[in-house]
């Protein structure tokens, strides 16, 4: 093998481990952020956007659209977890206040976060909600009970063929993900208790 | 350069001549072969039956799964690495591969990465369950504490294979004999360099996609959980964008060792070696636009699903292309049927078959019926067994004179020819039938509707494992003994390799030879 082939070889060497490593930090870490970006653009995997800013409109009530609202519980989560309404009339641009009743059955603190999904995908981009329990993790005491708030407008530029929309949350436990709200939530307790035991005396 | 291998066992350990390689290479994937062929038989022999009898439905769970990974990443792509390394300089005209000493490693930590694999058998929670796809979260939150083994498993293999990639892809380029343009290369190495660049494109992609699934595991990433704000989705997304072009690298080297033997035993030259040349590079730039047809049923957007469709359904043209190049290669010429030949006609027929159900649900609509029913079960082992397998089994009847210098008993390779050719079929085209009726794939019990076809097809895969038992004997008896071969080997054989003597001699082309 002359000095020249070694070096040609070498050459081929080098361009394929650049195209393995280029193809490895492509599926790391560009396919996933690549893929989100994707779904927030086209709705495509049901995920809503973040909080929205209202903007004044008028409301459109030439239109009546159904909202329905599933709640579930992902496996392992115990907590009681359902819409206090399950259907609303809405009218595209009128804002509505509704909630999820939350209740933990358990006699530990938990933190449950609530993903939502919306169905149809050409639905997603005219939903907006404006306070989302969902932005947020959820921190319950044992046997507490509690109204999760969500608010929302339905845009008035809904594409006309869309008559009914499905929001559905699933509630996940993540109490091991977020030990500081266990803590906060801990004290909080304590300090009730202190308060109740003064009270008290 | 007199001298020959070294003595003993360390000859296998230290070696770095790649005959020496592709050697341990295919005697690798043989033995994979049959162990992925008996994880097999546990599962048919399970489903001879409807109800329970002889495995618990998380064992059969976990048979699937093994069947599925040894079969692709342990016996079809190790046997096309072993040809690859023999076949490979001696066509070209080189000394060796390009990069002797990386070889011996790609090939010694196959071995390693299997035995971990294989090992989780016996583990507690038991093998990796989840199926040869490793769908999240079934194999990140629900799957058995010894998917962290099959991760590193994974790994290797895919270590094994780029490197294996590199090499090919380096001799290929750099070390043809003078005179030997890329358009004078066999079709083999033709296939073989296009599946090396697959390799090196998608492996990394593999190794990406088991990266995330060991971090959300035992990091706290959630890129597959939907709780932490990732998608299971995205998952499938990742997965097939390195699976579908993964199918082609089991394929692709297939079409090489075909379009070598059909033109042999025809005794006439291919009928478009351009046309097959551009036909293979449009397969496999196609491979990566097609992935999505795994999905149709997760929710895709009717734009999306006709996006993939078509360009699905555009792979049939290259095919069909090679197809129809066998088939007028075939036509006029004056044909003999030795054992080599009977397994690449039966590739030409089996494979179209396969390729058709193939278009069958490449038809979106369609699809949400046939989608994760025996019906696909049986498209890929009509791609994967006479695709991948029977070109694998015809090369070796066809080389295997070159490499031991002894001539196969022809009577004995007809009749494994014969007896795998109506396993084959017995096994797997009743699944089209169960298939369509709706059974579902990956279940231990079924309804007993369905339950004439899976005792035909158990009976069919007892007859086609004890077929390839009797490939092993053949195999062994040749390299043992036989009538001597000469250097052609075959009347119609043309190409560098039939220039020097059978065996081949321990050392080739040491000088480079004169391509006109």
């Amino acid at each position: 093998m002359n000095t020249q082939e070694k070096q040609a070889i070498r050459k081929s060497i080098a361009r394929s481990l650049a195209l393995v490593v280029a193809m490895f930090v492509f599926a790391m870490w560009v396919m996933p952020p690549l893929y989100n970006l994707f779904c927030e653009v086209t709705g495509l995997n049901g995920k809503t956007k973040g909080q929205y800013v209202p903007v004044s409109a008028e409301v459109d009530t030439s239109r009546l659209i159904t909202v329905q609202f599933v709640g579930t519980n992902n496996e392992n989560m115990t907590w009681g977890f359902k819409p206090k309404d399950f259907s609303l009339q809405v009218h595209p641009g009128q804002a509505v206040v509704t909630d999820f009743i939350a209740h933990n059955p358990s006699n530990a603190i938990m933190v449950g976060q609530a993903i939502p999904s919306l169905v149809p995908h050409n639905a997603t981009d005219y939903f907006h909600k404006t306070e989302c329990f969902c932005f947020n993790q959820q921190t319950l005491a044992p046997g507490e009970t509690a109204n999760l708030g969500l608010q929302f407008i339905v845009d008035q530029e809904v594409p006309r063929g869309v008559n009914t929309i499905t929001l559905s949350y699933t509630l996940f436990d993540v109490t091991e993900a977020f030990p500081e709200a266990v803590a906060l939530k801990q004290r909080e307790l304590e300090e009730k208790e202190n308060k109740n035991i003064l009270s008290v005396r | 350069m007199a001298h020959g291998p070294a003595k003993g066992f360390t000859r296998w350990l230290y070696t770095t001549n790649h005959k020496d390689i592709g050697s341990m290479y295919l005697w690798f994937s043989f033995a994979m072969f049959f162990l992925g062929g008996f994880f097999a038989l546990v599962i048919r022999a399970e489903l001879f039956q409807p109800g329970l009898q002889i495995v618990e439905p998380n064992f059969f769970n976990q048979m699937t799964t093994m069947h599925g990974l040894v079969m692709v990443f342990g016996a079809v792509m190790p046997a096309f690495v072993g040809l690859a390394n023999w076949m490979v300089p001696m066509m070209i005209g080189a000394p060796d591969m390009a990069l002797p000493r990386m070889n011996n490693w790609s090939f010694w930590i196959l071995p390693f990465a299997f035995a971990m694999l294989a090992s989780t058998l016996f583990m507690e929670g038991g093998a990796p369950n989840f199926g040869w796809t490793f769908y999240a979260p079934l194999s990140t939150t629900y799957a058995p504490a010894s998917v962290t083994f099959f991760i590193f498993a994974v790994h290797i293999m895919g270590a094994s294979s780029i490197m294996g990639a590199i090499n090919i892809i380096a001799t290929i380029l750099n070390m043809r004999a003078p005179g030997m343009t890329l358009m004078k290369m066999p079709l083999f190495v033709w296939t073989w360099l296009i599946t090396a660049y697959l390799l090196i494109a998608v492996m990394p992609v593999l190794a990406g996609v088991v990266t995330m699934m060991l971090m959300d595991i035992h990091f706290g990433t959630s890129f597959f959980d939907a709780a932490g704000g990732g998608d299971p989705v995205l998952f499938q997304h990742v997965f097939w964008f390195f699976g579908h072009p993964e199918v082609y690298i089991m394929i692709l080297p297939a079409f090489g060792v075909v379009s070598a033997i059909i033109p042999t035993f025809a005794r006439k030259p291919l009928f478009g070696y351009s046309s097959m040349v551009y036909a293979t590079a449009s397969i496999a730039f196609l491979s990566f636009i097609v992935w999505a047809h795994h999905m149709f049923t997760v929710g895709m957007p009717l734009f999306g699903e006709l996006v993939f469709m078509y360009a699905t359904m555009l792979i049939a043209i290259p095919t069909g292309v090679k197809v129809f190049n066998w088939v007028t290669t075939m036509f006029k010429g004056s044909m003999t049927f030795e054992t080599p030949m009977l397994f690449s006609i039966a590739f030409v027929i089996l494979f179209t078959i396969g390729g058709f159900s193939g278009l069958m649900l490449a038809i979106a609509p369609a699809d949400f019926q046939y989608h994760d029913t025996y019906f696909v079960v049986a498209h890929f082992h009509y791609v994967l067994v006479p695709g991948a397998i029977f070109s694998i089994t015809a090369a070796v009847y066809y080389w295997l004179p070159k490499w031991s210098g002894n001539m196969y008993d022809e009577t004995m390779g007809k009749a494994h020819f014969w007896l795998a050719f109506i396993g084959l079929n017995v096994t797997f085209f009743p699944m089209h039938f169960s298939g369509l009726a709706g059974m579902p794939r990956r279940i231990p019990d079924y309804n007993p509707l369905w339950a004439d076809w899976n005792m035909i097809s158990s009976v069919g895969a007892f007859l086609f494992g004890a077929a390839q038992l009797l490939f092993l004997f053949i195999v062994i008896r040749t390299i043992i003994g036989g009538k001597k071969a000469t250097a052609e080997v075959w009347e119609g054989s043309h190409g560098l390799e039939w220039t020097v003597p059978s065996p081949a001699p321990y050392h080739t082309f040491s000088t480079p030879p004169e391509v006109k």
